[in-house]
């Protein structure tokens, strides 16, 4: 049972500011898209594909390299997305970061952080000469 | 006539202020013996040892540690593998600037915890410029700032190594994977090497790193992460403690947004291999011809 369950499905809106139950204050910022690009409306929260096919949330990868090739193509080489374990695949596995692991799928784009770790080795700082 | 006389007292008195004067004019030196090792003076350079050389050295680190940090390590000598040779390469399309790379190598390298060392400088850079010697380490703001881009700078680990042939005593080389690696316990402190390196990649200890017991990393490599004496210089080593057991990097781990491939070059199906093969890719200061293992570029 869930909540789409429990009432008659409405029509998805176009935009986030006509939410007035769920969702309400939900920041979107991804290109042209509307809710129902991506979504599903129906019994169970899924995806949606391009030709209206039923996406698992958790194959949410299958939905984002529909229009970021090149990143999905990277990807697909290791050369996209953090991991952690290791580089000799025939020593032990790798962890890979999923697409929404780090991007938020409703505004993907990095937000600004704070850096860590000022650095506080002598010869370095604003006021000392410039080493050549 | 015999007996004392005053040119004999005299003698006596003198003799003994000398000696007494001598004694305290060697003071440092004897306080120099007693912290230096008759064993690690007397040793042969680390190429020539034997495994049973070897392993006493490694042992008695590992006792060294034990009694100046009060933790219990693990003190490994890895050799390089067959058929591996590293490369590193960086996405600066990528990299915000977040300095999380550092505070891995920080940890994971035993840096000194006051000055906030680490092997990696990410330098903050003017949209548009190449010059690194414009770039700046000290930013202190939110990132990535708007028309700056960030590159981080660690050692190339260079086929034509400058810091290399300038050491005086072989206290510095080439592995045959690629890694140039320091044997702390042979190098002088001259600092040549660290002069020589174009990319500012060597760092000296000025004193010996202070880190908490509980911080330590226990799982140390003889050529890379041990706990540093004062006075020899280190670099980043590609983490061969780890990397040498088929491990990613630990600045490779950290970085949030993915910037870091890392891999083996003779593998035509890594992700390295295929990075040097379809994308924008330079080295810094390539003009210098030093040929490094450290690669930088773009995604579009």
């Amino acid at each position: 049972m869930s909540c789409h369950s429990l009432r008659e499905a409405a029509p998805l809106p176009t935009s986030t500011a006509a939410l007035d139950e769920f969702h309400q204050g939900l920041q979107f910022a991804h290109g042209e898209l509307t809710c129902a690009s991506c979504h599903l409306a129906g019994p169970t929260p899924s995806l949606r594909r391009a030709d209206g096919e039923r996406v698992d949330l958790r194959d949410a990868m299958v939905l984002c390299r529909q229009c970021h090739g090149p990143q999905a193509r990277d990807y697909d080489h290791g050369a996209h997305g953090g991991m952690t374990g290791s580089w000799d695949l025939s020593t032990g596995g790798r962890m890979r970061n999923h697409c929404v692991d780090c991007h938020d799928p409703h505004a993907p784009r990095f937000q600004p952080s704070w850096p860590v770790l000022p650095p506080r080795d002598r010869g370095i700082t604003a006021a000392a000469p410039r080493r050549n | 006539m015999s007996g004392p006389t005053r040119r004999v007292a005299l003698k006596v008195v003198g003799a003994t202020l000398g000696a007494g004067a001598f004694a305290y004019a060697g003071r440092p030196v004897a306080q120099w013996a007693a912290s230096v090792d008759i064993d690690d003076l007397l040793r042969r350079h680390y190429k020539e040892l034997t495994a049973d050389e070897l392993a006493q050295i490694l042992h008695r680190i590992e006792d060294d540690t034990q009694k100046k940090y009060g933790v219990e390590v693990r003190v490994e000598d890895i050799p390089a593998q067959d058929g591996v040779s590293f490369g590193y390469a960086l996405n600066l399309s990528l990299c915000i600037g977040c300095r999380k790379c550092a505070e891995a190598c920080h940890h994971e390298n035993n840096h000194d915890r006051s000055t906030n060392n680490s092997y990696i400088r990410v330098l903050e850079m003017q949209q548009g410029s190449f010059d690194m010697e414009h770039g700046r380490v000290d930013y202190d703001h939110a990132v990535p700032a708007p028309g700056k881009y960030y590159m981080p700078v660690q050692c190339h680990q260079c086929d034509n190594a400058p810091c290399v042939k300038v050491c005086p005593v072989e206290a510095t080389w080439k592995e045959r994977d690629g890694i140039v690696v320091v044997d702390y316990s042979w190098c002088i402190g001259c600092r040549y090497c660290e002069a020589a390196c174009p990319y500012h990649a060597r760092r000296f200890n000025w004193r010996a790193p202070e880190i908490s017991a509980d911080e330590i990393n226990p799982d140390q490599g003889y050529l890379s992460n041990r706990i540093r004496p004062q006075g020899v210089v280190e670099k980043c080593t590609f983490c061969l403690h780890r990397t040498r057991k088929g491990l990613l990097p630990a600045c490779l781990e950290a970085c949030p947004t993915g910037a870091r491939v890392f891999g083996n070059l003779l593998d035509p199906a890594s992700p390295i291999r295929y990075v040097l093969e379809h994308k924008r890719v330079y080295v810094l200061k390539e003009e210098l011809g030093t040929r490094p293992r450290f690669f930088y570029f773009f995604d579009k």
